[in-house]
């Protein structure tokens, strides 16, 4: 474990187990070497051990860069607006830069918010990001809940 | 006809010859060329223990809507290169078909095997090589590998996919399943992957959107003159800058199309080459390299840097003793116009962030001083995934071999950068011609 974060981590390799169905994590993980990735691996991208897991929930991220795409899989909303962000972690955390993909949050019509490249994101999490049973793969195979990225006014 | 018929031998014959399909069919074909005047089988090998394996025949069918399936296809292409290298299906000690999903596409596995036996071709050992859009240059990685190795002394290659019947949301759902469940749960597809890109690297590098859009038009430019080629029609700058928003910035002109086709060449060590065809007539794989990225893309530390290209190319330079300024002629992985950027920048033709100055610069056109996709490119030839890493290599040959027709170009070195995923796989080989 690193000595110079400040981050909240748990001790067990495990995946963290929500406390309930409206309090769902954002789980990257931490390795020996101090690396943070998400998702997280077996082993850290040096092959660094993981010693634990880092909820991105609670953090703000910038917006990398973002596409919308107007041709999507079948069960997949159109228009589909994704962003690349890097979290923010805080604390001395500024050299363990971590990245997520995820789809850019909806206004209060269901249209994708509009974002730019170095916009301030925070997660949002939604239960269902595609319907799971109209796409090629298995729906029973993974999860298909997760978290959206809304700008910070 | 081929310098062996095609009749079967029987099969208890052929387990008590000691030599392999392609050893024998070496040996027959030496004593029907008396006139080459090296002694083709005791030639000494290329470099170390490895030998060096020439290219000795190519074949590709007409890429776009086919009515064929994946097996007629991939027969199609595989006859044609026989026929090319004067060879018969049963003198071919291995046969790889390069497919990505030929299951998830049509319902139809186990295509290897398939082949084989159209091709009369039993029991020469069959492998199906999928590495995603990169299937076929790993296919090309395989037969190398074969060969140098001594495994096989003749092998075949055939790439094929057979994908128009499905709709484009279905084709892309299925190219889409290759990403890891926390990007495929948000929906992402390759093409999201382009735009998300291309919008970093006209940011970070001052570049204009027209310079994306000259990629295509000189792309499309180049297949008017390839007959295998889906479009062969010019496209002006501003159909591709007005044509619909697909990933933003990137618009519908970016992108290749959804393809049927299939490609095929025979390997042979370089010592036994003229055994089969003219001095001439074959080109030798003198470098090849693969390697891997992250598999989720946005774990890469600049998502502008195809860490792929740049270390297959690294390994495939080093194996050839060249260096990027000594290719002549490249066909690259313009599966999205951002990425015939990023690639000549990571395979070091250009410097980072520069590449798209070239493409302006007229560098990589067909009379520039590095032609870049004289075959068209994916972006106008097709890209049937399995197909289109051997036809890749099927262009360089031809360019290097000087058999490329209207699009030949003056070229002795070539290189062909085949890339899966959004590069989380990459093949880069580099072919030479005749000395």
């Amino acid at each position: 474990m690193s000595d110079r974060d400040d981050l909240e981590t748990t001790d067990s390799t495990a995946e963290p187990a929500a406390e309930s169905d409206d309090d769902p994590t954002f789980a990257a993980a931490e390795y020996a070497d101090g690396s943070i990735t998400y998702p997280p691996h077996p082993v850290g991208p040096n092959g660094a051990e993981r010693v634990g897991t880092v909820d991105l929930r609670g953090h703000e991220a910038r917006v990398v860069t973002w596409t919308t795409s107007t041709a999507t899989p079948p069960g997949v909303r159109e228009p589909n607006t994704l962003a690349i962000v890097e979290f923010d972690l805080g604390g001395g955390n500024d050299d363990r830069p971590v990245r997520a993909l995820g789809q850019v949050a909806v206004d209060d019509d269901g249209e994708p918010l509009d974002v730019a490249i170095g916009d301030t994101v925070e997660p949002v999490y939604a239960e269902e990001l595609r319907e799971p049973s109209a796409g090629i793969r298995e729906p029973d195979s993974q999860a298909w809940d997760g978290f959206r990225f809304r700008p910070v006014e | 006809m081929g310098v062996v018929v095609g009749n079967r031998v029987p099969s208890v014959a052929r387990r008590v010859t000691t030599l392999g399909a392609g050893r024998a069919a070496a040996e027959r074909a030496a004593a029907e060329r008396p006139t080459t005047e090296r002694d083709v089988l005791g030639a000494p090998r290329g470099r170390g223990d490895m030998e060096r394996v020439a290219i000795i025949g190519a074949s590709m069918t007409r890429f776009g809507e086919r009515d064929a399936w994946v097996s007629e296809l991939l027969a199609e292409a595989g006859a044609a290169a026989l026929d090319d290298a004067g060879i018969a299906g049963d003198d071919l000690d291995h046969l790889y078909v390069s497919n990505m999903a030929s299951g998830e596409f049509e319902g139809q596995t186990g295509v290897p095997n398939g082949l084989a036996h159209d091709l009369a071709a039993t029991p020469a050992y069959t492998a199906r090589i999928d590495q995603t859009s990169s299937s076929g240059g790993a296919g090309v990685y395989a037969a190398w590998q074969s060969v140098a190795s001594g495994a096989s002394d003749l092998t075949m290659l055939v790439g094929g996919e057979k994908m128009t019947h499905r709709t484009t949301a279905e084709a892309t759902d299925v190219i889409a399943s290759l990403t890891h469940p926390v990007e495929y749960k948000h929906g992402v597809t390759l093409p999201s992957f382009a735009g998300l890109t291309a919008r970093l690297y006209l940011d970070e590098y001052d570049a204009p959107r027209e310079s994306l859009g000259k990629v295509a038009v000189k792309n499309h430019r180049n297949g008017i003159d390839n007959p295998h080629a889906q479009f062969r029609k010019e496209v002006d700058l501003d159909t591709v800058l007005e044509s619909p928003i697909v990933a933003a910035p990137l618009r519908l002109y970016d992108f290749c199309p959804i393809t049927d086709g299939s490609a095929g060449l025979v390997f042979c060590p370089e010592s036994v080459a003229e055994a089969y065809v003219p001095a001439d007539d074959y080109a030798v794989i003198s470098g090849i390299g693969g390697a891997t990225d992250t598999h989720v893309v946005h774990e890469r530390a600049d998502p502008t840097t195809m860490g792929g290209v740049a270390d297959s190319s690294d390994a495939a330079y080093e194996m050839a003793g060249i260096g990027p300024d000594d290719v002549d002629v490249a066909e690259l992985h313009d599966m999205f116009t951002i990425l015939e950027f990023l690639q000549s920048e990571d395979l070091g033709f250009f410097a980072k962030g520069e590449g798209w100055k070239a493409v302006e610069a007229g560098v990589t056109d067909r009379d520039g001083e590095l032609p870049i996709n004289t075959s068209g490119g994916l972006k106008s030839k097709g890209h049937p995934l399995g197909a289109s890493g051997v036809a890749q290599v099927y262009e360089v040959y031809k360019q290097v071999t000087g058999d490329a027709g209207a699009r030949q170009v003056d070229a002795d070195t070539g290189l062909a950068c085949n890339v899966g995923g959004f590069g989380n796989c990459v093949t880069t080989a580099v072919l030479e011609g005749p000395a």
